[in-house]
């Protein structure tokens, strides 16, 4: 059950279910998945590689129609995509025609001139990306690219962001540093985060919750509750016993 | 590039043109002119006004046609290309034509035009025309979903998702489908003016072999017809230099 009071439930997903048919052969990717998620909280979906967490995922941000049941935002049915939630995406999702300017105010085009040019330079600045705002993605590396897709996507002011693995690609210290200023701007921006991962370390580092899932059909195996405040010491009898305790549900043995 | 890479192909041509020289002036037999013949026969055609005016001609009618090809090929396929069924029941159609030199053409465009610019127009208007169609189809299909969704998420009008998203993504490969296609224009509208028209440098060809065997205008001819083809390829590709364009050719 949630623990935080039903008017704090951001989105509630009720009996998800996700078939896909291909060829004939229809294979079952979710079954019964539910899962609450409170305003301004921080949820991980944890589990193996390929196992139907980015279907979910995508369920929720509006790019896939469930088979069965439905999903919640404030209390309404999701039908679409809404730049009210944005999604930030597995593969690098940043334009590659427009410079780091172009990109962040891409989802800008309703406001006048001056609020756009204001907007681009506070997060342009939020993400550490000043100097670089004439430049192309291309002259980018891998985690300026990241940065600049959460930088274009904070410029909406989203409720929710949505992350499918956005680290994934990165080398493990800059992925490290992506987490520092993820939560950085989480506390600064309060949105409501969910944020899929295979990593376990990832999941207990930056999660208020992870929901562990299962393999196919994917269904959510267990809510574990995080509760080491920010920030974390990765060597804390706490931090190694929350991490310990995900390695046994998903069924890994501690050693190599 | 240093300026002994850039000289070498210069140096090259040279040393082919000095061969050609020896070659003509020891052969027994009048086989072609020597490359002075062709300076000789360029130097006429400029005195007579006729290099510019048979350039242009020809310069003309591949731009007429190309534009007018490039005018429907390009919003065709990407309403193909963005809507499978579409893709899907006209496909057959187009393969089928596709292949249909458009030289194969040439008889139809007389009959339909008579002989004159419009029958060329419309010959280099085909060349043209398959080319681009087939190769906006390919760029439009080969977009990523991450962008259209990303267009999709940020609330985008479908019209938007076409001019923000869609166009720009598609422009590198298109940009490489016109230069290719520019090529082609090329090609056939010397094909075109042999047999339809009485200017342009295809017709300074035939009417330089029949109007007295002036084999030295025919080679003159042709090789005007290789450097404004560079010239115009050399364009085209300074097209592709462009920053905000020049994304796919890198390493995304």
């Amino acid at each position: 059950m949630p623990s935080f009071p039903v008017e704090q439930t951001k989105l509630s997903a009720e009996h998800i279910g996700m078939v896909f048919t291909r060829d004939g052969k229809s294979t079952n990717v979710l079954s019964d998945v539910n899962l609450t998620v409170g305003r301004g909280e921080f949820l991980c979906i944890l589990g193996p590689s390929g196992c139907g967490k980015s279907t979910l995922l995508n369920t929720m941000a509006g790019f896939l129609s469930p088979s069965s049941g439905e999903v919640r935002i404030d209390g309404e049915v999701v039908r679409s995509p809404d730049p009210r939630r944005i999604f930030v995406f597995q593969e690098r999702g940043v334009f590659p025609w427009l410079t780091v300017e172009g990109n962040v105010g891409f989802g800008l085009f309703r406001l006048s001139r001056a609020e756009r040019a204001q907007r681009i330079a506070h997060y342009v600045q939020l993400v550490g990306l000043e100097g670089f705002e004439k430049a192309y993605p291309a002259e980018l590396s891998g985690g300026m690219k990241q940065r600049l897709e959460v930088a274009r996507a904070l410029a909406v002011n989203p409720d929710m962001l949505f992350l499918d693995e956005p680290f994934g690609a990165l080398d493990s210290i800059t992925r490290l540093t992506m987490r520092r200023e993820l939560l950085r701007i989480w506390e600064a921006e309060k949105n409501t985060i969910i944020f899929v991962t295979h990593d376990i370390d990832e999941a207990v580092q930056l999660a208020d919750r992870v929901a562990v899932m299962t393999d196919r059909p994917a269904t959510i195996q267990q809510i574990v509750e995080i509760d080491i405040p920010h920030p974390r010491d990765m060597g804390s009898p706490r931090y190694l016993e929350l991490r310990h305790g995900i390695f046994d549900q998903l069924g890994l043995a501690h050693k190599v | 590039m240093s300026l002994l890479a850039r000289l070498r192909p210069i140096a090259f041509i040279a040393a082919l043109l000095v061969l050609w020289q020896i070659a003509v002036s020891m052969s027994p037999v009048h086989i072609l002119p020597g490359p002075w013949g062709v300076v000789g026969a360029i130097v006429e055609l400029i005195q007579h006004g006729l290099l510019v005016k048979y350039a242009v001609a020809s310069l003309f009618r591949v731009s007429w046609g190309f534009a007018l090809a490039a005018l429907l090929a390009i919003p065709l396929g990407l309403t193909i290309g963005w809507f499978s069924r579409a893709e899907m029941a006209l496909n057959p159609l187009i393969q089928i034509l596709r292949p249909i030199s458009p030289l194969a053409w040439i008889p139809i465009a007389i009959l339909w035009f008579g002989v004159g610019d419009l029958a060329s127009l419309f010959l280099i208007f085909v060349g043209c025309f398959f080319p681009l169609l087939l190769t906006t189809i390919s760029a439009v299909q080969s977009v990523p979903a991450v962008y259209v969704n990303a267009g999709r998420n940020f609330g985008l009008s479908p019209a938007a998702l076409v001019y923000r998203v869609l166009y720009p993504a598609v422009i590198p490969q298109l940009i490489v489908g016109l230069r290719i296609t520019l090529g082609i224009a090329w090609l056939v509208v010397v094909a075109a003016e042999m047999i339809a028209v009485n200017s342009g440098l295809g017709f300074l060809i035939v009417d330089a072999r029949n109007a007295g065997n002036r084999y030295d205008l025919v080679v003159a001819g042709m090789v005007i017809i290789g450097l404004i083809g560079l010239s115009i390829d050399l364009g085209m590709r300074s097209l592709e230099r462009i920053k905000s364009l020049r994304w796919s050719y890198s390493e995304e």
